[in-house]
């Protein structure tokens, strides 16, 4: 096991490599300058602005940033952020806990829908209940999620005025101003407000729905198709001739099985939920690093951009490592064969 | 009583008094769209970051009246100008209180040194705060600050003089803007050890001090107690930042704010019709416009340019591009401008008189480019259709037109550029209230190859404003603007298409809210009903 875990972690070398070169040249491809961005209609002076481009750096030769680049990434240091002057990595680890928390819930959310979604429509496969639940999962998966995410919130706040319509907490009545985790849920569990817990957790019900959703779909229709598969299996077929109840056969000896290919999609949902947390955490005015990301992007704030695509990456390359060794404690194949 | 009544009668006096409860504590929340990018308003540029800081947190020594371009005392309750324009002596206000927060406690009142500090850490490059937090003044330099100031005095602890490498006019002027908001002297001692963190916790003389900031989130505010001119209505101020505008509107309608930043114009008309909101619009302090290279034949004729001015429907853009709300813009300034020439007579829309000039002057079958710009601004909400509006005026006179477009900070800097092809749409939305701050910016001839997108250069224009910049006396530097605007008119080195409305919308529950000319967001007098 061991050994495995040393061999994946050793394969993640060069992906890191790769991934500080993307993200180094990427945004020095999009054509404009943070300089200018900065300056807008008023302009800049050529005098003040070649100073500038000595301050940030821009005046050396790509290879040279790169490599200074590179330098400070290995001290931990990933530049300062050219429009809030701030520090990038502390940047990102404020906003951080609040897509955390937003994507956990969302993929506990769709776990919890969209698993037994699934295997109802696996068990009732060719039914009127497999065609609803297949035919919704598509519509999920096909939803634009700026349009579902303003939809909901005309719907459920506007109209209805079930949920707030954004942010993480009620403004008004509600003071968390030095948060401790970062973690909304938590730090309003442990405040002295009344209210402010169930606040939070208003607050996060449209998002995660909306996050959620795709996740959700994905998951129900793999999990379907692998329950499928089990299904018709010869040792499925002997449990059921042993006599064993319905619940069993399909809870606990089709299931197991049929969930290592859902982990799978599971793991890879979570670049998924990156990507869709840029829209829904610009539609939810949720304090996130999506909406950080597009913003840095926008202003072609390099450190930014380049510290964020980073810890991004790394993140996505952890969970998919630990997705990899889940494997192994699932099914004592794959761990006897690796 | 039988129990049924009791409980019926204590049901209700419960009821009342959760209802009563204690007295609350008025907190307006405004609904913003972006995180600002700190609280020292000196480095930074964008109107999101002065409304977080510079306009509520901090004082200038002189400010905009509210909902005007009018100069009022501030932390200076008078002020001379010597007979050379080059010495302004300001007389501060005594008793002035900083902030009293979680991270500073002052032990004395605002003074000279606080002056001095603000203005020397911009320009000062020995100054120990000059390089902390990226050390980049923008606004300082724009105004060209470096070259203008030659040195502060200070007189006695109450007194300062800002001597003047030559005269400005504007000066006082651009003493109201954010990037001259007093900071406290005292706590950038206090601070030397942290310098960064003097940047991201603010102490100032305003009317709202910071209680917490989470970025993208929320920004918290209490009134300033203390504040020298009484204490706000509000007790305290919300900023919830909110990017998307249709989100915004969503939650002013829910009650989660009170007012909202720059609505989408689709919505405008919904939001009149809500018995909940108020819709506050005034003129706004901007223009757009499309700017000729006046050094490419054949734009470099005069009356080329005037007959594609006339080509131009203005009211059929201010309809499509603006829904109507703006008006049709004649000037190179707004009319709510000091010094506007409201007796300039529009060059009419008349194609067919455009054909003629234009034949008249031999150009035939001519092509040029358009540009439109990438962003959307408050004087140009959507420059594409603009731009093909724009196409299809001239393809009646017989123009053909390519639209581009590049990357806002290409767009910037290849529109600057001397040898540019074709004519750009722009436009500019002002800084300080004075008529030199969109004439010389846009129009001198300094300004070519940078901000002066139509490369004109104009001597007799560029005499008058120079003259107008040496002159305090506001009726003399009134006559030479008009001036000038006769010559911008005569000449035509743009196309004046319109001046924005900017709206603003309020819950009913808000009282005194002025909109502010130069699209800041003020919060102090503001009260809640």
């Amino acid at each position: 096991m061991l050994r495995l875990i040393l061999k994946k972690i050793g394969l993640l070398v060069p992906t890191f490599i790769g991934v500080t070169l993307t993200s180094f040249f990427f945004i020095r491809l999009l054509p404009g300058d943070p300089i200018l961005l900065l300056a807008g209609e008023r302009g800049v002076d050529p005098e003040r602005y070649q100073e500038l481009m000595v301050k940030f750096g821009y005046n050396e030769p790509i290879w040279q940033q790169y490599l200074s680049y590179l330098g400070k990434l290995f001290q931990g240091d990933l530049g300062v952020s050219i429009v809030t002057k701030q520090p990038v990595l502390q940047e990102f680890m404020t906003l951080f806990p609040a897509t955390v928390e937003l994507g956990v819930c969302a993929i506990i959310f769709a776990i919890v829908v969209g698993l037994p979604a699934g295997i109802i429509a696996a068990v009732k496969r060719g039914k009127t209940l497999d065609h609803s639940v297949m035919t919704t999962a598509l519509v999920g998966y096909s939803m634009p999620i700026f349009w579902w995410g303003l939809l909901l919130i005309i719907l459920f706040s506007g109209t209805l005025g079930w949920t707030p319509v954004s942010g993480r907490i009620d403004l008004i009545n509600y003071w968390i101003d030095e948060p401790v985790t970062g973690f909304m849920l938590i730090d309003t569990w442990f405040v002295d407000q009344p209210g402010a817990f169930a606040s939070a957790v208003q607050h996060l019900i449209l998002p995660t729905v909306v996050l959620g959703t795709i996740p959700l779909a994905v998951i129900a229709r793999q999990t379907r198709s692998a329950m499928l598969e089990v299904l018709d299996e010869d040792y499925v077929r002997t449990a059921r001739a042993k006599g064993l109840s319905n619940f069993r056969v399909i809870g606990v000896h089709a299931l197991r099985n049929a969930l290592i290919p859902v982990i799978t999609i599971i793991g890879l949902q979570i670049g998924v939920l990156f990507a869709g947390a840029i829209l829904t955490e610009n539609i939810f005015s949720w304090p996130g690093v999506g909406k950080w990301m597009v913003d840095s992007i926008f202003r072609r704030d390099y450190p930014s951009v380049q510290g964020g695509l980073l810890m991004i990456a790394v993140i996505v390359m952890i969970v998919n490592l630990v997705v990899d060794l889940l494997y192994g404690l699932i099914n004592p194949k794959i761990r006897h064969t690796e | 009583m039988s129990l049924k009544k009791s409980l019926l009668l204590g049901g209700s006096l419960f009821a009342a008094a959760v209802v009563a409860g204690p007295v609350m504590a008025k907190t307006l929340v405004y609904c913003s769209e972006g995180s600002p990018e700190g609280f020292t308003p000196s480095l930074y540029t964008s109107g999101t970051t002065f409304d977080a800081s510079a306009r509520n947190i901090y004082n200038k020594l002189v400010e905009f009246k509210p909902g005007t371009t009018e100069i009022v005392p501030g932390l200076a309750e008078s002020w001379e100008v010597s007979k050379d324009g080059k010495e302004y002596t300001f007389h501060l206000r005594k008793g002035v209180k900083f902030h009293t927060t979680k991270w500073f406690t002052p032990s004395r009142d605002f003074n000279a040194d606080d002056v001095i500090f603000s203005f020397d850490r911009q320009g000062n490059k020995e100054n120990p705060y000059h390089n902390v937090s990226g050390g980049t003044y923008q606004y300082y330099d724009a105004m060209d600050m470096p070259d203008l100031l030659e040195r502060i005095e200070k007189i006695d602890d109450y007194t300062v003089k800002f001597v003047l490498s030559h005269p400005e006019a504007a000066m006082i002027a651009n003493l109201a803007m954010g990037f001259a908001s007093i900071q406290s002297a005292e706590y950038a001692d206090a601070m030397m050890a942290n310098k960064d963190a003097f940047d991201q916790k603010p102490v100032g003389t305003g009317p709202f001090q910071l209680v917490g900031y989470q970025k993208d989130a929320v920004i918290r505010y209490k009134a300033n107690p203390d504040y020298w001119n009484g204490k706000a209505p509000l007790d305290n101020l919300v900023f919830a930042i909110t990017p998307d505008a249709s989100v915004r509107y969503q939650k002013l309608v829910a009650g989660e704010c009170h007012v909202m930043a720059y609505p989408n114009p689709a919505d405008l008309e919904a939001m009149s019709k809500d018995p909940n909101i108020t819709l506050l619009q005034q003129e706004g302090l901007n223009i757009g416009y499309m700017a000729y290279n006046t050094q490419m034949p054949p734009f470099d004729n005069p009356k080329v340019r005037k007959a594609l001015n006339m080509a131009i429907n203005k009211e059929a853009i201010l309809n499509a591009v603006f829904q109507g709300i703006g008006q049709v813009a004649k000037n190179p300034i707004p009319p709510t401008m000091w010094s506007y020439n409201n007796e300039i007579v529009d060059d009419p829309y008349d194609p067919e008189a455009a054909k003629a000039i234009l034949e008249a002057e031999g150009v035939k079958d001519l092509e040029m480019k358009v540009w439109a710009m990438p962003v959307q601004r408050p004087y140009n909400p959507n420059a594409r259709r603009m731009a093909e509006l724009i196409q299809s005026d001239f393809a009646k006179v017989g123009v053909d037109v390519e639209i581009v477009t590049y990357e806002w900070g290409e767009y910037l800097k290849r529109s600057s550029d001397v040898n540019r092809d074709g004519a750009v749409l722009l436009g500019w939305v002002g800084d300080n209230g004075d008529p030199d701050n969109f004439l010389a910016v846009l129009l001198s001839c300094e300004a070519v190859g940078g901000s002066n997108r139509s490369q004109w250069c104009n001597e007799e224009f560029n005499d008058l404003i120079e003259k107008a910049k040496l002159v305090s006396d506001v009726d003399e530097r009134t006559r030479l603007y008009e001036e000038a605007q006769v010559v911008f008119k005569r000449e035509a080195p743009w196309a004046t298409i319109a001046h924005s409305l900017v709206s603003e919308p309020i819950s009913v529950r808000v009282q005194n809210y002025k909109i502010d000319p130069f699209g800041g967001h003020y919060f102090y007098g503001v009260d809640l009903k």
